[in-house]
């Protein structure tokens, strides 16, 4: 890697800014929305209950799930873009 | 067919197939014993993580926990998948370029410390230890109920099947019958709940189903679920709580503390390449939401239907007659965890909130209500399910094979964990390092032998303390192997003594907690302080202290490693190496 040492740097940063992101995400859909905000979010109702409620029980887990096949699917791209993918 | 034939025969024929699979992946390599060769598909290996995560505790007991506590209970849905975004962003990828066969060997190799190994292995053990007694207990306790046969026979035959697989097949036999195992588990779990979710809202998906409307009433169902538990003086169903900040760390302590825990790790190591490990949690977590996302609905199903079989006519007429209880309630009154008692002498069953005093002394009073009647086990709302809602017997015998299946993988993935940490962190890294790899695998063998015979034991036997160690299986995890694993990735300034600092400030930090609550490791009568809400340090629970762990590992490892030099340069070189997937390889030995 040496000889690319630049590039590796831009990669990692690239890697970092996107698992940022990422766990913004993850953390608003559950100790946010889920915990913390629910009483803001008390107002719209889901089924019998509030959208709070949802995202504690439903919600988070859909969001987690879509998180991941996300994160796995634009490193792939930034893998070939750096060229540090595996052969 | 009796009831007895059925299960014996779904129970009998899963074990049959876990056990030819055995025989067909046979380990010939510590690679094969340790990694599975590394050689696994992600989806394939998606599936066998979702069996080794979902144990006893997820398909038996979560369901019956949030029956009975509701929306405060969802830290355990959130706290057990979240943690799979930190496996799939913060560890598993790099974890996997690194291409060993341990978690403690990364800890070893990247803080270039035998003593730091030890400390994880010790960490792992006890961790893992403590996991796989509730697994052994739960597996004796679905024998027991749906063979019966006594718990401690059950166990011992689960025992010989566990051994025929893993002490065969390590790692390759395990993942393949935890695949099997899987398909058991998922089966079980789903099908009565789609009957239930049909009966009572006409939607055959079971988490769309709870937010529909309850057939019977008209109503959603949540909505009617509150108003029958509010007429009964529990809180509603759907209420908020007020204890924000501990219902946080809780979550956050299980997320962390599953992302910790070696024997999920240790199944990214499997995989052919870096971009598998990231698909594989990924698909990991597809798997596990299918019983996660149904979870909730069961939850609030049961207790819905629990509630209208005592309560016929509605919360406002008279409960059921004790002699006219249904044909469940007898048989699972046999086996203790249902139990009445006629406290007004009126022959009929009250269910309610007699600890309510308010409603006690109101509402109960003038109704001639002295106290609640009826006090039924969570565990057992999962299993009694088929039961409740009159559904056929060969359901009732795949619940049992199903039980046994979500107990017995991850009883495996835990053995793995242990015997690999053994034979291969502690006999080949410690005291034997010239042993040969015919040798190591044989060790490897009989460690994983020594193991089962320790658990089976401890499940037997199990010692009083059994339920309370699961916080500290996690809080061990989360406050000691995710923070060093993590900062081996992410920084390369943390040192060997930083990040043993760190481990032990972490660990200490969480057990002085827990015990100070719970008592020194767990005797009784030994707590310093009463382990309530009004007690705890700005109402933290002890379930939840591994979370400030973490974070007293991280600002220990990092202000150490400030004050002392920084790493050696192949070892910052090594944390950069684990960064790029290029010539990531199979998982090998040194």
């Amino acid at each position: 890697m040496s000889g690319h040492s630049y590039d590796a740097e831009k990669y990692w940063k690239a890697n970092l800014r996107l698992i940022f992101g990422s766990l913004i995400i993850w953390a608003l859909c559950s100790y946010g929305f889920a915990i913390l905000l629910r009483p803001m979010l008390a107002g719209i109702p889901v089924g019998g209950t509030d959208l709070g409620f949802w995202f504690a029980q439903q919600g988070s887990i859909l969001v987690f799930m879509a998180l991941i096949f996300f994160y796995a699917w634009r490193m792939n791209k930034i893998d070939e873009q750096f060229g540090v993918r595996e052969e | 067919m009796s009831q007895f034939a059925i299960n014996l025969i779904f129970v009998g024929g899963s074990f049959l197939i876990y056990i030819l699979i055995a025989i067909w992946a046979k380990a010939g390599s510590t690679s094969d014993f340790y990694v599975a060769g590394g050689g696994v598909h992600p989806v394939t290996n998606g599936m066998a993580i979702g069996a080794d995560w979902m144990s006893a505790a997820s398909f038996i007991s979560m369901a019956g926990l949030i029956a009975a506590n509701g929306y405060s209970a969802s830290t355990f849905l959130m706290g057990w998948t979240g943690g799979y975004v930190l496996l799939a962003m913060l560890l598993a990828p790099y974890l996997r370029k690194f291409g060993k066969f341990t978690v403690p060997e990364f800890i070893g190799d990247r803080y270039y410390s035998a003593n730091a190994r030890l400390v994880a292995v010790i960490c792992l053990i006890v961790a893992s230890v403590t996991y796989v007694i509730g697994q052994m207990a739960g597996a004796g306790v679905a024998f027991s109920r749906f063979l019966e046969v006594d718990a401690t026979t059950g166990l011992m035959i689960a025992a010989v099947v566990v051994f025929i697989y893993a002490v065969l097949g390590g790692m390759k036999g395990i993942t393949y019958t935890q695949v099997a195992q899987y398909i058991v588990l998922i089966v079980a779990y789903t099908i009565p709940a789609v009957f239930i979710s049909l009966q009572l809202t006409g939607n055959p998906i079971p988490g769309l189903g709870m937010f529909s409307t309850h057939l019977d009433s008209g109503m959603p169902l949540l909505d009617k679920l509150n108003q029958i538990v509010v007429d009964l003086g529990f809180n509603e169903y759907t209420a908020d709580v007020d204890n924000k900040l501990n219902m946080v760390l809780f979550t956050l302590s299980l997320m962390i503390g599953t992302a910790g825990l070696p024997h999920v790790i240790i199944r990214f190591f499997t995989v052919p390449k870096v971009s598998d490990a990231r698909w594989s949690a990924g698909w990991a977590l597809v798997f596990i939401a299918i019983l996660y996302l149904t979870a909730p609905a069961v939850a609030s199903m049961a207790r819905l239907n629990l509630m209208t079989t005592i309560y016929p006519e509605g919360t406002s007429a008279q409960p059921i007659l004790y002699e006219e209880r249904p044909q469940w309630i007898r048989t699972w009154e046999q086996t203790g965890l249902i139990t009445y008692e006629d406290k007004n002498n009126d022959g009929r069953i009250q269910i309610y909130n007699g600890a309510n005093t308010e409603f006690q002394e109101t509402t109960a009073t003038e109704r001639g209500w002295n106290g609640n009647e009826m006090v039924v086990n969570n565990d057992i709302l999962v299993l009694a399910n088929p039961e409740i809602a009159n559904l056929p017997g060969w359901v009732i015998g795949l619940i049992a094979a199903g039980g046994l299946a979500a107990a017995l993988s991850t009883a495996a993935g835990l053995l793995l964990a242990i015997s690999s940490a053994v034979s291969h962190d502690l006999i080949k890294g410690r005291f034997n390092p010239n042993i040969s790899e015919k040798g190591e695998l044989m060790a490897a063998r009989i460690a994983m032998a020594l193991s089962i015979a320790v658990a089976t034991w401890l499940g037997a036997n199990p010692p009083g303390f059994a339920a309370q160690v699961v916080a500290l299986a996690f809080g061990i995890a989360a406050a000691s192997l995710f923070p060093a694993l993590m900062m081996g990735i992410f920084s390369k300034r943390v040192n060997n003594v930083g990040a043993i600092s760190g481990m032990l400030a972490g660990l200490g930090f969480t057990l002085v907690y827990i015990f100070v609550y719970k008592g020194w490791f767990f005797i009784p009568g030994t707590n310093m302080l009463p382990d309530n809400a009004a007690n705890w340090v700005l109402g933290i629970s002890p379930l939840s202290i591994g979370a400030i762990g973490a974070l007293v590992n991280f600002a220990v490892a990092f202000g150490v490693s400030n004050a002392t030099e920084e790493p050696p340069v192949e070892i910052q070189e090594l944390v950069e190496s684990v960064r790029y997937p290029r010539g990531a390889g199979q998982a090998q030995d040194h």
